[in-house]
């Protein structure tokens, strides 16, 4: 069961081979079965829901592709009237009274949600090792880290604990993880997933995606996921998503944009090995390999250190302890109220990117960096569209090393650092996925395909044609089969 | 009251500079869809927006947007094509997301202008900017001893900011200048106007300089004046609070300070203390508004007739005298329903004035009801003027006619008809009459009075004749005798 | 650019977080390791160049002055530690 396809697995729903019920079931234990070793959930729900469930039967009867899938929901989506902890004390008993649009959206579809997963408090970190509860831990190496901000979503469905969870990318949440647990994972063009509901890290960058088994299943999901939403004004007026599954496989004449520098960077050979093969079998197929250049590619990471986080202190404002989230029991006045809730409820990454916001936008420095930084977003942008005036799609590495060892990585900055090659892309809105492509040393290594703005077919469509041939997708830790 | 003592006065001199806070009269608050009326018990017009819950999104109001630019319009503003709102960061009760949305650098109304009068004459005061922004809750610090309540009722309602350059020179310019925005926002029809409740307030900015001196002295910004008897008051007083302390030898320090209108005096306020930093950016959860061509278009279509260029027109071109044309005008109401019962009556626009400041006002106020919602219609009315004017009926029974219009609901010609009313029986309009007939045969009169009994038919003929028949004959025929024989 | 332990405090204050005093060195290490590195966007020419604040070029879009919303009154309140059955509570505020 748990080796199917989404599509495989809705027509065993549709053709009555299975019930919903029963295939949640068969999730529902392995989630309890499994969070254990990897604590890749935070939140289990105890019963399914009713009205949900009802949402599938109906869907399944009028033929939704989608209804009576299982999926989990990363801890940032809002759920209505379930738990929604960002993976912090701050929000550690909160129960929203409203449903994300992506999450409302993938209800009406008759998906079933069974989990929240873990995540970097406040979507901040690539190691999920800043999560207010316990660390995740991946699945292919229990001592490793999965990645992050989105690594509970990625460990839960490599150890398919569900066939596909919701994730969300802010500078390579999504995508990082999705290359350290061997799944795929989509980020689409910024404005194509609706931010109500997402609990706000960086509002110019946020975005809502997925993480599934493969490109095929994020196709199906994102597509529901898409289209614009009244509740938010930087939701794109495009009609939804369409992805079709492409009928003819050939990669014949698609113009592959790579970024040579990166791949020469590299330092661990695993990683560049496996990131030259993907593009060989590019070449193979009949693409044709174009070494491009984005020449403040560069200057990406610390562009993105001075704006996601000023919007990040002005979005986390709203944390004060007054009108939910946690509250400080013994403030004795206003201003104590304020700072002992925050800083009992925020975590230290938190803090540390508060500040650096508030400072860069604070009086005298906001046209030195902040004002700056989003000049230098310009030219990064700016050097995509001259490489897609060219290319079809760019092939390029996630991260630049595999899955590290928990604590491995003391030093913040070196962390930061590993985002370079997935931050450029968050910078300029496009969409982008990460795929996996082989191993190395026993652990996952992906490959990042980046698209024209609004163009997710196109991505979507040469992972399709890769997973076709090659079954990395489908691996699963051996502890976990 | 004065401005300032003479000694001081000659002295010194006050520089204000003002922003007025206009709450804009829509339906739904500035970025969320709940409801933005005044008065309903606390937090029950809350939406998960207007309380700053996690994950909801702003989605700007098009009537505030163009609410703002009919504003801008209607004080010669310059209206920007791109408007952009940002976030003003700070921590505070009331501001449930930690910040506010404002404007900063792209307000949607730019540099504007307007006249005003005093007694000294016409000045104009220059706006420098009006920008569009979400009022915060209340915070009710009576309720407990150790607790403030938070309302978050008000919070996310639009108002727009208009602030002024630093011209006015003393508080009766400050109070000129509110009250000239206070008459073009409830013209407009973007604000009710509502002191009371908040819906018109201001921040003075106040600060005092040797006359004579270029640089500007540091000010002090009084908070939240709502009424303009009280801004007058403050500003005042705080000028004088400045003078003593820097003819002292001390200094004016920059704050926020608080009108106390038992005490009359301004007090520092303690909450405000530390000079934030506000650390405005643009909000990331908007895109740049682009405002076109048709949007300032549709609000130039609802530019009404501001009270200046109405009294204006309606003495030259109605032939109002200027204090009827002024009191009328400068009522909205009022002029509303003196144009549209103009439109429906064929009496003299004078006439009309003359009842409607006269009569008509008398009986609202003796039946304590305004003219908006008079039970004698506009119509009605109209028709009361038309009887008067074609002589049917005099002034004075006309006064008759119209409480027993009060009274019962009918129409003018109903009441005239049926109570024999049409027929010339008012014995002051008769007597006017007759005086006139009597001035104008002065040769008949004196035939008549030298034993001529005969000519009394004369003079009878000549009343029915321009009364059409419609003169009472009994009366008539006593009345002249009695004329005649004085 | 780096801080001292003033502008820390500084910055603490506009975030309002506390800085235990233990930790202030090391927090500053943190923070001025992550502003150096933030330093290269120095690197860039952008003369002449527009910022970009959102990847989105599109319109605005913008909502009809309809109310679509009703009170959350209880589900709200319900959310605060601290409140009353009409308000939210925190300590006295002076003005």
């Amino acid at each position: 069961m748990i080796n199917l396809s989404i599509r495989q697995l809705s027509e065993m729903l549709q053709e009555q081979q299975i019930s919903a019920q029963e295939l949640c079931a068969v999730y529902y234990d392995r989630c309890v079965a499994h969070n254990e070793t990897t604590h890749a959930l935070i939140t289990q729900r105890q019963e399914l829901c009713a009205a949900e469930m009802l949402q599938a039967e109906k869907g399944i009867e009028t033929g939704q592709l989608l209804a009576g899938i299982p999926l989990a929901h990363k801890d940032l989506f809002c759920t209505r009237g379930i738990k929604t902890t960002c993976g912090s004390k701050m929000l550690a008993e909160f129960i929203p009274p409203y449903d994300a649009t992506a999450v409302a959206r993938l209800k009406h579809a008759g998906m079933i949600n069974l989990a929240k997963t873990n995540m970097d408090e406040f979507a901040m970190g690539s190691s999920n090792e800043h999560s207010a509860f316990n660390p995740v831990n991946n699945p292919w190496d229990l001592s490793r880290v999965p990645g992050g901000s989105s690594g509970g979503s990625a460990a839960a469905v490599a150890a398919r604990m569900v066939p596909v969870a919701t994730g969300s990318d802010t500078g390579g949440s999504i995508r990082q993880p999705a290359a350290f647990c061997g799944i795929t994972g989509i980020k689409p063009s910024y404005g194509r997933v609706s931010r109500y509901g997402m609990v706000a890290f960086a509002s110019s960058l946020d975005q809502g995606g997925v993480m599934a088994v493969s490109a095929d299943d994020c196709g199906l999901v994102l597509a529901a996921m898409t289209g614009h939403d009244p509740l938010d004004s930087t939701s794109a007026p495009e009609k939804p998503l369409q992805w079709k599954k492409p009928n003819d496989t050939s990669l014949k004449g698609l113009k592959v944009g790579v970024t040579q520098v990166w791949i020469d960077s590299l330092q661990d050979g695993g990683v560049k090995k496996r990131t030259l093969e993907a593009i060989e079998y590019f070449k193979q197929q009949g693409a044709e390999i174009i070494d491009i250049n984005l020449p403040h590619a560069d200057l990406a990471v610390s562009a993105y250190y001075v704006l996601a986080p000023a919007e990040c202190s002005s979005n986390l404002s709203r944390f004060d302890g007054v009108r939910f989230g946690h509250q400080a029991n013994d403030a004795h006045n206003l201003e104590s109220l304020y700072r002992q809730s925050r800083s009992e409820g925020f975590g230290s990454e938190v803090k540390k990117r508060i500040m650096i916001g508030a400072w860069a936008l604070s009086a005298g420095y906001y046209d030195a960096y902040y004002l700056k930084a989003q000049k230098v977003r310009r030219l990064i942008s700016e050097d995509f569209k001259q490489a897609f005036a060219e290319v079809d799609v760019i092939a390029c590495p996630v991260s630049p090393e595999l899955p590290f060892k928990h604590g491995e990585k003391a030093d913040g900055v070196s962390m930061y650092q590993a985002d370079k090659f997935t931050i450029p892309a968050s910078l300029a809105g496009l969409p982008c996925l990460s795929m996996p492509i082989g191993f190395s040393e026993g652990l996952p290594v992906g490959l990042q395909l980046i698209g024209g703005y609004f163009d997710e077919q196109s991505i979507l469509s040469v992972a399709d044609k890769y997973q076709q041939d090659h079954d990395h997708h489908l691996r699963i830790p051996e502890a976990f089969v | 009251m004065n401005a300032l003592p003479k000694n001081l006065g000659d002295r010194w001199e006050m520089v204000i500079g003002l922003e007025i806070h206009v709450r804009l009269d829509t339906n739904s608050k500035l970025f969320s869809g709940m409801k933005a009326s005044y008065g309903a018990s606390p937090n029950s017009q809350v939406s998960f927006l207007d309380a700053g819950l996690p994950g909801t999104l702003p989605v700007i109001n098009q009537k505030a947007l163009a609410y703002a630019i009919r504003f801008g319009l209607a004080v010669d503003a310059e209206i920007p094509p791109v408007t952009i709102f940002a976030r003003k960061n700070y921590f505070y009760p009331d501001l449930p997301k930690g910040y506010q949305i404002s404007q900063m650098d792209d307000p949607i109304v730019g540099k504007g202008h307007i006249e005003i009068t005093t007694e000294a004459g016409e000045k104009v005061i220059e706006i420098t900017r009006a920008h569009l922004e979400e009022d915060a809750g209340k915070s009710i610090h009576d309720k407990y001893d150790r607790y403030s309540a938070i309302d978050l009722n008000r919070a996310g309602t639009p108002l727009i900011e208009v602030v002024s350059e630093p011209q006015m020179s003393n508080a009766k310019e400050a109070v000129a200048y509110m009250r000239e925005i206070y008459t073009r926002v409830t013209h407009l029809g973007i604000c009710d106007g509502n002191l009371q409740e908040g819906s018109f307030r201001c921040d003075a900015n106040v600060s005092v300089r040797p006359k004579g001196e270029k640089e500007l002295g540091t000010r002090a910004e009084i908070k939240n004046l709502n009424s303009f008897r009280f801004i007058e008051k403050a500003i005042n007083f705080e000028a004088k609070r400045q003078i003593k302390l820097l003819e002292a030898g001390d200094k004016v320090i920059q704050e926020t300070r608080l009108y106390d209108a038992d005490k009359d005096q301004t007090r520092s306020m303690r909450s405000k203390e530390n000079a934030n930093d506000y650390r405005y950016f643009p909000d990331p959860d908007q895109l740049p508004i682009r405002i076109t061509e048709e949007m300032i278009e549709a609000q130039r279509q609802c530019l009404p007739e501001f009270p200046a260029q109405k009294i204006q027109r309606y003495v030259d071109e109605l032939g109002l005298k200027a204090d009827d044309a002024m009191i009328i005008a400068n009522d909205i109401n009022m002029s509303t329903f003196f144009e549209a019962s103009g439109k429906q009556s064929k009496a003299q626009a004078d006439l009309n004035a003359k009842f409607l400041l006269g009569e008509f006002s008398a009986l609202l106020n003796t039946q304590g009801q305004s003219i908006e919602d008079s039970r004698i219609d506009v119509v009605s009315y109209a028709g009361l003027l038309d009887e008067i004017e074609s002589g049917a009926i005099s002034r004075k029974v006309a006064k008759q006619v119209l409480d027993e219009m009060w009274e019962s609901g009918k129409s003018a010609s109903e009441i005239i008809t049926s109570k024999g009313l049409g027929q010339i029986s008012d014995v002051s309009a008769l007597n006017e009459l007759i005086a006139q007939v009597i001035a104008d045969n002065p040769s008949q009169v004196a035939d008549y009075r030298s034993g001529n009994t005969k000519m009394f038919n004369y003079f009878i003929g000549q009343i029915m004749k321009q009364t059409k028949g419609q003169a009472n004959p009994v009366q008539t025929k006593q009345l002249l005798e009695e004329l005649l024989n004085e | 650019m780096s801080i001292n332990r003033k502008e820390l405090e500084e910055i603490a204050t506009l975030a309002q977080l506390n800085i235990p005093e233990d930790q202030t060195e090391e927090i500053t290490a943190s923070l001025n390791q992550v502003m150096g590195m933030i330093e290269h966007i120095n690197d860039a020419n952008t003369d002449a160049v527009e910022p970009m604040a959102n990847p989105i070029g599109g319109q605005q879009q913008i909502r009809a002055d309809e109310v679509t919303d009703q009170s959350h009154k209880d589900e709200l309140l319900k959310l605060a530690t601290h409140a009353d059955e009409d308000h939210y509570l925190v300590p006295k505020v002076i003005e």
